[in-house]
């Protein structure tokens, strides 16, 4: 059952290839907007600087790419799938395949992102792992709060005011990894806030578990 | 008088903290001297703002389990009062920081203020999602939702970042003289942990007021 719904949503993306397209091109012109504004030729831009621009970048394309997971179903098929499937294994669906998506996006944004600005990270693995991580709990948050605003009118505003706010913490932890990754530190020297991370994607993903099936009652 | 004992233990308890609180002997600390005393008005509001919101939480959970919708007026009455906590927090906070930092430019850095802001932003926008939501039953389930989902981040925010950061200004950080566990004089105890006590059941009487004001105007809104 897992495995159909999540199939389903890559059929629709598929189906629908505008979403996608659309953020890729957000994504290219975020990023080369952010190059023409600093003015910066390559690699002369501080350190410090690439890594909390390319996080803010990529959490506003979470932000845009997971918005439409649930206002994009009508209401209709909502009530057919709440008829047909428990809560719980939706949001387990609809998180593993914005899990994916985040992900692929955040890979696609680094390697573009260090192609116009430079790639000063000295120990990619780190700041792969690093990635991967936040993108899990992002996408978790993302989902969540995509479910939550989906109930509301002014949809895009709230989406973007309810998980600011909380991604912080996330945000906080990646920027602080990724610092050490740009130093070339080794993973076992920054276990404690990648311990951190991981400790915190299994809060959310776990929190939402639980409340998912409330906010799907009506 | 018997269900109000509460009230008036509030009063003598904040009657205590003020008198006290200007009266006792401060432990001469470097930099901190007399300012110390801001530990019994300015450490409370956090405490009193975390547990106040804590038990707006738990009024959110308690409405999903019992769909009663005093509960939820319960939830956002409380997030107010926390709200109300988290600025007064800041301005007693401020005032203490322009004497003993020296310099008000740059104190969002500190992690602790950080921590603060954003969880203000939480709660704003809790409150934004309460207000765009019309219908009542939907508005008490979805924020009660959004309510409980935010809370271990703002948990986190609050409790772990701070320990990770390096730098902080503030007393007990980073070698700043301070009142941790084992350097917080127990002349200071004494007045500090009754001041706790006080200032979070001020906080609470203040919300069953407002919780009271509410119910009147439901009232009055169906009549």
């Amino acid at each position: 059952m897992f495995r159909k719904l999540v199939s389903k949503e890559f059929l629709i993306e598929w189906r629908q290839k505008y979403a996608i397209n659309g953020i890729l091109l957000y994504l290219a012109t975020t990023i080369f907007i952010t190059y023409l504004s600093l003015g910066v030729q390559r690699g002369l831009i501080h350190p410090l600087t690439w890594n909390s621009i390319f996080w803010i970048i990529f959490s506003f394309i979470a932000i845009n790419a997971i918005a439409k997971s649930f206002s994009g179903d009508e209401k209709r098929q909502q009530l057919y799938m709440y008829s047909l499937v428990d809560p719980q294994m939706l949001f387990a669906a609809k998180s593993a395949y914005n899990i994916l998506l985040l992900t692929v996006f955040g890979l696609i944004s680094f390697v573009f992102y260090s192609f116009v600005m430079g790639n000063p990270v000295a120990n990619t693995p780190l700041f792969l792992i690093n990635l991967v991580l936040t993108s899990i709990g992002f996408a978790a948050i993302l989902t969540m709060v995509s479910g939550i605003a989906s109930n509301a009118e002014n949809t895009a505003t709230l989406m973007a005011v309810l998980s600011l706010p909380i991604m912080v913490p996330l945000l906080l932890l990646s920027i602080k990894i990724s610092k050490a990754a740009i130093d070339n530190f080794e993973i076992l020297l920054v276990w404690k806030p990648l311990l951190s991370i991981f400790a915190l994607d299994i809060i959310i993903v776990v929190v939402g578990l639980v409340l998912f099936p409330y906010l799907w009652r009506s | 008088m018997k269900k109000n004992w509460w009230k008036y233990l509030t009063i003598v308890l904040l009657i205590y903290t003020v008198v006290a609180g200007f009266l006792i002997e401060a432990p001469r600390l470097n930099i901190l001297n007399e300012s110390i005393r801001n530990l019994f008005f300015h450490v409370p509001m956090w405490f009193g703002m975390v547990i106040i919101l804590t038990g707006s939480v738990i009024q959110s959970v308690r409405y999903l389990s019992s769909n009663d919708l005093n509960k939820d007026i319960g939830a956002d009455v409380l997030a107010k009062v926390g709200i109300w906590y988290g600025v007064l927090g800041l301005v007693t906070g401020a005032v203490w920081a322009t004497y003993t930092w020296g310099r008000m430019a740059g104190w969002l850095a500190d992690p602790k203020i950080t921590a603060v802001f954003v969880t203000l932003l939480i709660y704003f926008a809790y409150l934004l999602l309460r207000s765009s939501l019309n219908d009542e039953q939907k508005r008490a389930r979805v924020s009660a939702v959004y309510n409980i989902f935010a809370y271990p981040l703002m948990i986190s925010l609050l409790f772990i970042l701070p320990r990770l950061a390096e730098n902080s200004l503030h007393p007990g950080n980073a070698g700043n003289p301070g009142f941790n566990a084992y350097d917080l004089d127990s002349r200071l105890r004494m007045v500090f942990y009754p001041a706790v006590i006080g200032w979070t059941l001020l906080g609470y009487w203040i919300a069953t007021l407002h919780f009271r004001i509410r119910k009147i105007e439901h009232k009055l809104e169906e009549e």
